[in-house]
């Protein structure tokens, strides 16, 4: 049967390209709303444009429209080339493709119309929230499908991490989301109060932990070893830094919450387990870089690798940084500061983007039965314009965070306030313009890369790969 | 004897360092490695449909 011999391409082809086309309107509604901040009158008052509305739709455009389509991509890939497996239950991986693009359409829509349950990173109102439901479900369906129909004896590390996403955003969104509809458009979360607010930053901070943390990781244990041509520095490595990772990131959420109404002792856990989880961190990080070792002079000339590793390289500062700030003394400094945004972004532009980007070129010429991309120079170039751009952006807001949290500290001989809040905005300004220019770059590298793909797709015919055997056992 | 909060904790704490080791201890363990390294080849005895550029087949393969 034709149908049996291939691989599923199609499904990923798909979410490969929305990847892209995400990419660009979520950085893209994330350079207008940094333009806002250096001029407020930009949008002209209106309100659906207003930074308060837009500034949700780029994180959950990010997040969800291009992060989530760039895990569904690598996943939907990963797990049938490790398997040796077509997808299970085709016409529900298609349901994912379809159902999770209505869900960015339905978000792209209410949010600017100021729908929203105002919840962070999950202010999508509850219909919406069924619907991500059943495409959560079906996602788990035929991901652990086809890990269940393998023809290979172990399940790969890659897969570990992906099924450990898949499986935690599960649980997360059905508990953070748990809501009383009063109308169609709006519902009240079914907690109160402090427990309220742990609730959601537990799904918080486990959205960082599995969503942008382990499903990336899944994505380095793939796409590093084979671009390097090397398998994986340690498997031992890789299966106990899964294990920690998951047992430790559940219990970090309450360090958003530090000098809140949130008992003490709650507080102190959240800030042991954000220390305690720099060693699983970096755990993957190294396994990461190590792949490399003996083959280091590959760094030089392969500009896809060059995104994988810095990827990680970022990787291992966000999340020594987020350990420092989850210190209740650093966060009184930090907390509510620009240096969040900076350490955000040193997270979600260095790590999670440059390593889809990377995965994406990998992948996208073997969807289109090209053995590589259009242009390769094209790729270093994208390389060097993101790599400034993440650069100036966190510098930026490193500096206006430190200056901004030291400003409304600072306290005259007589306990009065030395500086005013606006002062400290005015001091920002120079810095939200580093930032906006930095922001631009990385959406201009964006632009090259579409192109790029443009060029490497048009007029390609797609391919779906055939099956291999399973090698022998060695 | 009456069991309080403070014991239970102690015991999960207990409980939870003895899991450690044991994953550690399990995953090290020497009976482990040859099943690692299979697993671990498994991305790479997996050949493209077109071979990258300038990558040498591997020997061993199929």
């Amino acid at each position: 049967m034709q149908e049996q011999t291939t691989y599923n391409y199609k499904v990923v082809r798909q979410f490969a390209i929305m990847t892209l086309v995400w990419g660009i309107v979520g950085m893209l509604v994330g350079v207008i709303i940094a333009a806002q901040l250096l001029w407020p009158d930009l949008t002209y008052g209106i309100p659906w444009l207003s930074y308060g509305r837009l500034r949700p739709l780029h994180t959950n455009a990010v997040i969800f429209a291009f992060g989530g389509s760039a895990l569904f991509a690598t996943s939907y890939y990963a797990v049938q080339r490790t398997c040796h497996a077509r997808l299970f239950a085709g016409p529900l991986a298609a349901f994912t493709f379809w159902g999770w693009q209505l869900v960015i359409l339905l978000a792209a829509v209410t949010l600017p119309l100021g729908y929203t349950s105002g919840k962070e990173y999950a202010e999508l109102e509850w219909p919406i929230d069924i619907l991500i439901t059943l495409v959560w479900v079906s996602y788990a369906i035929v991901f652990f499908g086809t890990v269940a129909t393998r023809k290979v004896k172990h399940i790969y590390v890659a897969n570990w991490f992906f099924g450990g996403f898949i499986l935690t955003v599960a649980l997360l969104h059905l508990v953070n989301s748990a809501e009383i509809p009063v109308s169609m458009w709006k519902s009240y979360s079914a907690y109160a109060g402090v427990q309220d607010a742990m609730v959601q930053w537990w799904y918080g901070h486990n959205a960082v932990g599995f969503f942008l943390t382990a499903g990336f990781l899944g994505m380095m244990y793939y796409f590093v070893p084979k671009q390097a041509g090397r398998p994986v520095y340690s498997y031992r490595l890789s299966v106990v830094h899964f294990w920690a990772l998951i047992f430790t990131y559940m219990w970090a959420g309450p360090h958003h919450l530090h000098y809140t109404a949130l008992p003490d002792w709650a507080q102190s856990v959240g800030m042991v387990f954000s220390l305690i989880l720099l060693a699983p961190s970096w755990g993957g990080m190294i396994n990461g870089i190590m792949t490399l070792s003996g083959a280091w002079h590959k760094l030089r000339t392969d500009p896809i690798l060059k995104f994988l590793i810095t990827s990680l390289s970022f990787y291992g500062m966000s999340t020594f940084e987020g350990p420092m700030m989850s210190i209740k003394t650093v966060n009184s400094l930090s907390h509510y500061t620009d240096w969040t945004i900076g350490h955000v972004h040193s997270g979600a532009l260095g790590w999670v983007a440059m390593i889809s980007i990377g995965s994406l070129y990998y992948m996208i010429p073997r969807l289109f039965g090209k053995s590589e991309m259009h242009s390769i120079r094209l790729i270093t170039v994208h390389f060097w314009v993101a790599t400034i751009g993440v650069v100036l952006y966190i510098a930026a807001m490193w500096i206006a965070g430190v200056m901004q949290g030291l400003m409304w500290r600072a306290v005259n001989p007589d306990g009065t306030l030395t500086y005013s809040f606006v002062e400290s905005v005015k001091a920002t300004y120079p810095f939200y313009a580093i930032r906006l220019l930095g922001g631009t770059m990385f959406l201009g590298g964006m632009f090259i890369m579409a192109y790029n793909v443009w060029r490497t797709v048009v007029g390609a015919k797609a391919v779906d790969a055939p099956i291999m055997r399973p090698a022998a056992a060695h | 004897m009456d069991i309080t909060m403070a014991d239970i904790r102690s015991w999960m704490t207990v409980l939870e360092m003895a899991l450690f080791i044991g994953i550690v201890w399990w995953a090290y363990g020497r009976r482990r490695k040859t099943d690692f390294d299979e697993a671990a080849r498994l991305v790479l005895d997996d050949e493209d449909l077109v071979p990258a550029p300038g990558r040498r087949p591997r020997a061993g393969g199929r």
